[in-house]
C-alpha cells in the first residue's frame, strides 16, 4: 500500500518538473523564471527525499538537503541579486516567438516519450516510469538556453539542464554514486562562480547582458 | 608495484599543489619559475610512472579508484611534455603581453593558477577509473580554460569565452546524460555502487550491458564529447576561443584538451563495440569525422586571423583521428595515436610561433603580418617549418601517421580514400595561401623587434621528424600496445 502511494508521489513529482519546465519556457517576465526556477530547485528537492524513503539509500538523504540548499536556495538567491544589482530589464526576448518555442517544446516531449519507453520496460526500479519525462525536462532546458538572448536567462537555462539532468539520474537509478554527485555539484558551484564573474565582466565592457549587443560590441 | 603508485601520485598531485600555491603567488617573474618548476615536476613524474608501467603491464591504484595502461599513460607523458613546454614558452611571452597590454599583476596570478589545474584536471581525466569521474574531470578542465580564453577582458574575448562556455556547457551536459544512461544499464549488473562506473569492470562485463541503452547512451556521448572535441557541427566554440585567449592557451587547448576528450570518446565506443558487438559506433564516428575534416578544410580558406585558421587545422586534424579510431583496426588505432602525438606536437608548437609573429607584426591578422623570413628568420622559418610539418610533408610524422592511416583505410573503408584526400588537400592549399605571402613578402614598418623564444617550438618540430623519421622501438611497442588495447583486445 505504501509503496503504490509512493510512486504515486513520484510520479506526481515528474509531472510537477515537466509543468516546471513549460513554465519556464513560457515565462515573459525575468522575475518570474527565477520563481519557477527556485521550485525546481524545490521539487527536485522532495523528490530526492522520496526516492530516499522508497530505496533506503541513506546518502540520498543527504543529497536532497544539498539539493534543497544549493538549487533550492543559494543559486536563485545568488540570481536574483545578480538582477537587482544590474537593474536587468524585465522583459525576457526569446529568439522564437512563444506559440513557436511551444511547439517544438511539445515535439520533444513526444519523441523523448518515442525513444525512452521502451527502455524503461527493463528497469526493475519503482521509479522507472520517470525516465522519458526527465529525459524531456533536460532538451526542454536545452530549448530555453538556446532561444535566449539574455546572458542571466541564459545562465538559468543552463542551470536547470543540471537540474534536469539530477532528476534523470534520481528517476532512472535511485541518483549516481555519492562521489560523482559530489563532484557534479562542485563543478556546477564553480561554474555558478564564473557565471556571476561575467555577468561582472559583460557589465564592465558591454554595459549590457544582450547577447545580440555583446556579439555586436565584440565585432568592433 | 609500490613504485608505481608513488609515481602515480607525484604526477597526479604536482600540479594540484602547483595551482594552489601559484594562485597566491605576486611576482609574475617569481611565479612563471615555479609554473615552470611543477611543470617539470609532473613531466618527471609521469615518466617514471610510463617506464614503470611499460615494465608490469597495467593495473589499478588507490583501490582501482585510478588505472593505468599503455594507452592513457601515454597520453599523460604527452601531457606532461606539452604542459612543460609551454610554461617555458609562456614565460617570456605573458611577460611581453603583461607590459605591452597591461594586464594587472592579479590576471597573470590567475593564468597561473588556472594553467596548473588545467593540467590536473587533464591528469585526472586521463587516470580516473570512474567515467563519472572522468566527466567532472573534464568539466574541471574546461573551466579553468574557459577563464583563461577571458583573459584579457577585452570585448571579443569575454565574448568568445561566453560562447565556449555555453557550448561546451551544452555538450557536457549531453554526456552526462549519456553517463547517466550507461549507470542506468550497468546498475542491473553490479548494483548501485561505484562499481556500474568503473571503466575497468564495465569492459570486462561489456558483452552483459544492454545493446539498445548503450547505443543510445553512445549518441549522446557522441555529440557531449564530440563538442569538445570540435567536431563539426558543434564546434563553433573552438576557433573563437583559440583566436582570443592568450597564445599558450590556445596551445594547450588544441595539442591536449581536445585529446582528452578525444580520449573519453574512443574509451566510451571500447565499451559500446563490446556491448552491441556491431560496428555501429565506429560508423557514427567515421561520419562526424568526416564531416569535420570537410568542414573545417573549406572554412580554412575563409579566415583573416591567423590563429582562427590553424584552430581550423585542428578541427581538421581532429576530424582525421576521430576517423581513424572509428575505423577501429589495429593499424588504424596505431596511426591514430601517431596523429594525436605528432598533431599535439606541432600545432603546439605552431601556435607558439604564431603567438611570436603575433607580437612582433602587432597584430593577429594575416594582411598585416608579412616578411617574417627577413624580419625575424627564426620565426619564419619555424612558420614555414611547422606548416609543412602540419600539412603532412615527408618526413614530418604527420606523413607517417597519415600514410598508416590511408593502408588501414584501404583495408577495410576503400571507398573513403577519395574524400578524406581531397579534405587534406584542400587544407593544405588553404594553408599555403595564406602561409607563403606572411613567410615572404616585405615586413611592414611598424614591426617590432621582440625576443623570441623559440626553443620549445624546435624542441617540439625535432621530435615530430623523429617519429616520422623513426619511430624508436620502445615507443612503437608501446603504440602497439595501447592500438590493441583500443581495437578490444584483451587488457594488458
Amino acid at each position: 500500500m505504501g509503496d503504490v502511494m509512493l510512486q504515486e508521489a513520484i510520479s506526481v513529482a515528474a509531472s510537477l518538473m515537466l509543468l516546471i519546465s513549460f513554465a519556464l519556457l513560457a515565462q515573459h517576465r525575468l522575475l518570474s523564471v527565477l520563481h519557477w526556477f527556485a521550485a525546481q530547485g524545490v521539487v527536485l528537492a522532495l523528490t530526492t527525499l522520496l526516492v530516499a524513503v522508497i530505496s533506503g539509500h541513506n546518502e540520498l538523504y543527504f543529497s536532497a538537503l544539498m539539493t534543497l540548499l544549493l538549487k533550492g536556495a543559494l543559486l536563485p538567491w545568488l540570481l536574483w541579486r545578480i538582477i537587482r544589482k544590474m537593474h536587468v530589464h524585465r522583459e525576457v526576448e526569446p529568439l522564437v516567438n512563444m506559440p513557436v518555442t511551444m511547439f517544438i517544446a511539445l515535439t520533444l516531449v513526444l519523441v523523448c516519450f518515442y525513444v525512452a519507453l521502451p527502455i524503461e520496460r527493463m528497469s526493475q526500479l519503482v521509479t522507472h516510469n520517470t525516465l522519458a519525462i526527465a529525459m524531456a525536462t533536460v532538451f526542454l532546458s536545452m530549448l530555453m538556453m538556446i532561444t535566449r538572448k539574455k546572458a542571466i536567462t541564459q545562465v538559468i537555462g543552463f542551470l536547470s539542464i543540471e537540474n534536469a539532468l539530477f532528476f534523470t539520474a534520481i528517476g532512472a537509478t535511485h541518483g549516481m554514486p555519492m562521489i560523482v554527485e559530489l563532484g557534479v555539484a562542485f563543478d556546477v558551484l564553480i561554474a555558478a562562480i564564473i557565471f556571476g564573474l561575467f555577468f561582472t565582466h559583460m557589465r564592465s565592457t558591454f554595459d549590457s547582458l544582450d547577447l545580440d549587443v555583446i556579439q555586436e560590441k565584440s565585432k568592433r | 608495484m609500490t613504485g608505481t603508485m608513488n609515481w602515480f601520485i607525484f604526477t597526479l598531485l604536482s600540479p594540484l599543489i602547483g595551482g594552489l600555491l601559484l594562485a597566491f603567488i605576486r611576482q609574475p617573474a617569481r611565479s612563471s619559475a615555479i609554473n615552470i618548476g611543477f611543470s617539470c615536476a609532473t613531466l618527471i613524474g609521469s615518466l617514471g610512472l610510463a617506464v614503470a608501467v611499460l615494465q608490469q603491464g597495467s593495473h589499478e591504484a588507490l583501490a582501482g579508484f585510478f588505472f593505468l595502461d599503455a594507452y592513457n599513460v601515454f597520453l599523460i607523458t604527452l601531457t606532461s611534455f606539452v604542459s612543460l613546454t609551454t610554461s617555458i614558452f609562456s614565460g617570456p611571452y605573458m611577460r611581453f603581453e603583461w607590459l605591452h597590454r597591461d594586464l594587472p599583476e592579479q590576471r597573470l596570478r590567475l593564468y597561473h593558477a588556472m594553467f596548473q589545474l588545467f593540467v590536473f584536471g587533464m591528469l585526472l581525466g586521463f587516470t580516473t577509473n570512474n567515467i563519472g569521474v572522468l566527466w567532472i574531470a573534464l568539466e574541471l578542465a574546461t573551466l579553468a580554460t574557459v577563464l583563461l580564453v577571458s583573459l584579457y577582458r577585452t570585448p571579443a574575448s569575454i565574448a568568445a569565452a561566453w560562447k565556449y562556455f555555453m557550448l561546451a556547457g551544452m555538450g557536457i551536459a549531453l554526456a552526462l546524460l549519456g553517463t547517466i544512461l550507461i549507470f542506468f544499464t550497468s546498475s542491473t549488473i553490479f548494483g548501485h555502487s561505484n562499481d556500474a562506473l568503473t571503466w575497468t569492470l564495465l569492459f570486462a562485463h561489456a558483452s552483459e550491458l544492454d545493446a539498445r541503452v548503450m547505443m543510445m547512451a553512445f549518441a549522446f556521448l557522441m555529440v557531449g564529447y564530440g563538442t569538445k572535441i570540435g567536431l563539426a557541427p558543434m564546434h563553433a566554440w573552438l576557433p573563437d576561443a583559440h583566436a582570443e585567449g592568450p597564445t599558450p592557451v590556445s596551445a594547450v587547448l588544441s595539442g591536449l584538451l581536445l585529446n582528452l576528450a578525444l580520449y573519453a570518446l574512443v574509451r566510451f565506443k571500447m565499451l559500446v563495440d563490446g556491448a552491441t558487438g556491431t560496428a555501429m559506433a565506429g560508423h557514427i564516428m567515421i561520419a562526424f569525422g568526416l564531416f569535420s575534416l570537410c568542414i573545417a578544410a573549406l572554412s580554412l580558406h575563409k579566415q583573416h586571423d591567423i590563429k582562427r585558421m590553424f584552430s581550423f587545422s585542428s578541427i581538421e586534424h581532429m576530424g582525421l583521428m576521430t576517423v581513424a579510431f572509428g575505423i577501429g583496426t589495429p593499424l588504424a588505432n596505431f596511426a591514430g595515436l601517431l596523429h594525436m602525438t605528432v598533431h599535439s606536437l606541432v600545432k603546439s608548437g605552431i601556435f607558439f610561433t604564431v603567438g611570436h609573429a603575433a607580437q612582433a607584426m602587432g597584430s593577429q591578422n594575416m594582411e598585416q603580418i608579412r616578411g617574417l623570413i627577413r624580419h625575424h628568420p627564426g620565426i619564419g622559418w619555424g612558420l614555414l617549418i611547422g606548416t609543412a610539418a602540419i600539412a603532412g610533408f615527408p618526413p614530418f610524422g604527420v606523413f607517417t601517421s597519415e600514410f598508416l592511416l590511408f593502408s588501414a583505410i584501404l583495408d577495410t573503408h576503400p571507398w573513403l580514400v577519395l574524400p578524406l584526400l581531397t579534405g587534406l588537400l584542400v587544407a593544405f592549399a588553404g594553408l599555403f595561401r595564406f602561409v607563403q605571402p606572411m613567410v615572404f613578402g616585405q615586413a611592414p614598418e611598424h614591426a617590432i623587434a621582440i625576443k623570441a623564444n623559440m626553443l620549445p617550438v624546435y624542441i617540439h618540430f625535432a621530435l615530430a621528424l623523429l617519429l616520422g623519421l623513426a619511430i624508436p622501438g620502445p615507443l612503437a611497442n608501446w603504440y602497439e600496445q595501447a592500438a590493441t588495447l583500443i581495437a578490444g583486445g584483451a587488457p594488458l
